[in-house]
């Protein structure tokens, strides 16, 4: 931190600085872009310790049997064997479970996080700024907070908001056990997590859609643009796909950081006959319960790659060419 | 306002993006979008319905979804409470609220030094680092759980307060949400005040900072909001019953209120579901437009 302040002006002035002649190399990159790093050393270090070494970390020992009492053993790629071939409840449950999930909730909420956005952007400033608020605000609350709503609306007896409605309307005849139901968890665990997904991204998408310039709808209207869906697919969406793209990773994001909703909603790992597992639940169970954290590891790995899969495809849809 | 002119009167077809005010064919979307935004608004109604209800409306049959009588005694009842280790709730609130001041601070700061090298400074590797930034935007903390640990073990961070406010330092969106805002300073700002002879730190304490003002609001809000909502911190990394957070009180509150313990949890964890609750929505309340304002400049290329 002291690099900062000890020669203030000579930094930006590097030609003109040092009074000694011919100083090293080092001396001379230290003039040029020492301030440079010393601006990003506290990001940085924060960054590697906790986000570079845990990613390389998770890779290494993906490769390894380790019980985090005896030093981690080589083993190859057995664990990626094992997850592929032999881990039935990963097959059966974790990886088609993870998949609609991630489908339903992922482009479910992304679209809906655009088309909100879209509609809202049709509004005057204070109507806008009131209903962005509500749908935003979901967002905020991550999970702990809203927990003893959910289990007070899902209740399993005949107490809980949700029975008491349908028995009330005469839809079922007795209360259901929601969130240990193998049959409607999932659905729970979707709906949930749908209602929170309007965040970063979508607050991104509504700057973008208020920041295009009118006067591209008024040259596509010349163009023969006739209606507002085509409006959206040959102006809006062209004109911020750098927004679209933050919306996408961010949605992505969050989706697979939403996984641990199953677990808190039924109460425990794992979740129902597997009802509400995802893969993060299954990293947890193997690395937090079972203490095999290498193959947790080659688990995490996966989800990893999962995650940088759909950015990729993500960043094909929206991304510039070049 | 000329702009705002030709659309309205100049007889072209408006577009209807950011309109002025109130026009009939507005409706269309207020009939779609308000049933949407009540059905939504209901969750967060009713923690504030139910935190204020007394022992016989929690539990009455049929259960009625706003609260009738409202009392303060579920927020009584949760303050003279103890946790099953014999600490007060209060320690806990205390806690969550040190942790918080200081990460939104060190985060601010952090992130704002590094935004300001990625963005004005010259030198070889910046174009690579922020690239590596952007890929980081990605990265999906939950994934790596069981290395971090490990990594925080090593570090002997375990049990101590560090371990609440170190891991959300480097945050990838917040550095990426600031650069871009930064890039939005023209250099020649920047460039008069190196002729005048200002430092680096003066440039960015004097000059940098107070023109990126909504972008330090926003990535408050979301270092606020990752912090003040995290237990997961307090149960993976902390043995020491004092230094856990509210957040992590909540969740062991809610875990035995899916259990037998129904009867007396449910009020007390609605009134602490509502004081986890309310921070949230007030400081996005305050900062709003400039978070928005911030968001325009979020683009990914």
């Amino acid at each position: 931190m002291t690099t900062k302040t000890s020669q203030p002006p000579l930094v930006a002035w590097p030609q003109a600085s040092t009074g000694q002649p011919a100083a090293g190399p080092l001396r001379q990159w230290l003039d040029r872009e020492g301030s440079a790093y010393a601006f990003l050393s506290a990001y940085g270090l924060a960054f590697i310790v906790f986000i570079v070494l845990p990613v390389l970390a998770a890779f290494l020992l993906s490769f390894t049997f380790f019980d985090t009492i005896q030093p981690p053993r080589f083993l190859g790629l057995k664990n990626y064997v094992v997850l592929l071939t032999q881990d039935e409840v990963f097959m059966k449950y974790v990886l088609p479970n993870t998949i609609q999930f991630a489908v339903i909730v992922g482009p479910g909420g992304y679209v809906l996080s655009f088309l909100l956005a879209w509609m809202l952007a049709q509004l005057p400033k204070l109507p806008r700024s009131l209903l962005a608020l509500v749908l935003y605000s979901p967002s905020m609350t991550s999970g702990v907070a809203m927990t003893v709503v959910w289990l007070t609306i899902f209740s399993g007896d005949q107490n809980g908001y949700l029975n008491s409605l349908l028995l009330s309307l005469n839809l079922i005849q007795e209360p259901i056990q929601w969130l240990q139901s193998p049959r409607y968890l999932m659905t729970i665990m979707i709906i949930v997590t749908l209602w929170s997904s309007m965040g970063v991204g979508f607050l991104a998408m509504l700057a973008g859609i208020l920041e295009i310039n009118p006067e591209m709808y008024e040259a596509g209207s010349l163009d023969g643009i006739s209606n507002r869906f085509q409006e959206i697919i040959h102006i809006t969406i062209p004109s911020m796909k750098p927004q679209m793209l933050f919306g996408a990773v961010m949605s992505i994001v969050a989706t697979f950081q939403a996984g641990t909703i199953g677990v808190t909603l039924s109460g425990g790992n794992p979740t129902p006959q597997y009802a509400g597992q995802l893969i993060v639940n299954h990293i947890e169970d193997f690395g937090f319960l079972r203490y095999e954290m290498g193959y947790a590891a080659a688990v995490s790995v996966a989800l990893l790659l999962m995650v940088l899969f759909f950015s990729r495809l993500a960043n094909r849809l929206f991304g510039s060419e070049n | 306002m000329r702009r705002t002119w030709f659309r309205r009167w100049g007889g072209l077809r408006s577009s209807g993006i950011n309109p002025p005010g109130f026009h009939p064919s507005q409706l269309k979307f207020y009939v779609i979008l308000l049933p949407l935004v009540a059905f939504m608004l209901l969750p967060m109604l009713f923690i504030f319905s139910h935190a204020f209800k007394p022992p016989d409306e929690l539990f009455a049959y049929p259960p009625r979804f706003f609260v009738v009588n409202p009392t303060l005694k579920n927020f009584n009842d949760l303050f003279n409470k103890m946790s099953a280790s014999g600490v007060p709730v209060s320690r806990y609130l205390f806690n969550s609220v040190m942790i918080t001041l200081l990460t939104v601070g060190a985060s601010i700061l952090v992130s704002t030094t590094a935004a300001y090298a990625l963005s004005k400074k010259r030198f070889k590797l910046k174009k690579a680092l922020f690239a590596i930034n952007t890929v980081a935007l990605m990265f999906v903390p939950i994934a790596v759980t069981i290395p971090r640990f490990l990594i925080i073990e090593r570090l002997n961070l375990l049990d101590t307060f560090a371990v609440h406010i170190l891991p959300g330092l480097a945050m990838p969106v917040g550095l990426f949400l600031i650069k871009q805002f930064i890039d939005g300073i023209p250099d020649e700002v920047i460039e008069a005040a190196q002729i005048d002879g200002a430092s680096d730190v003066h440039i960015y304490w004097g000059i940098i900072l107070p023109m990126i003002v909504p972008a330090i609001a926003t990535i408050a809000i979301l270092t606020f909001q990752a912090t003040w909502n995290n237990a997961e911190t307090s149960t993976l990394y902390i043995n020491n019953e004092s230094l856990k957070t509210f957040a992590f009180y909540l969740s062991t509150l809610t875990s035995t209120t899916a259990g037998a313990n129904a009867v007396a949890g449910q009020g007390v964890a609605a009134a602490a579901s509502l004081i986890m609750f309310l921070p949230n929505l007030i400081i996005f309340v305050l900062l709003q437009s400039q978070v928005m304002n911030t968001m325009s400049h979020s683009g990914l290329k």
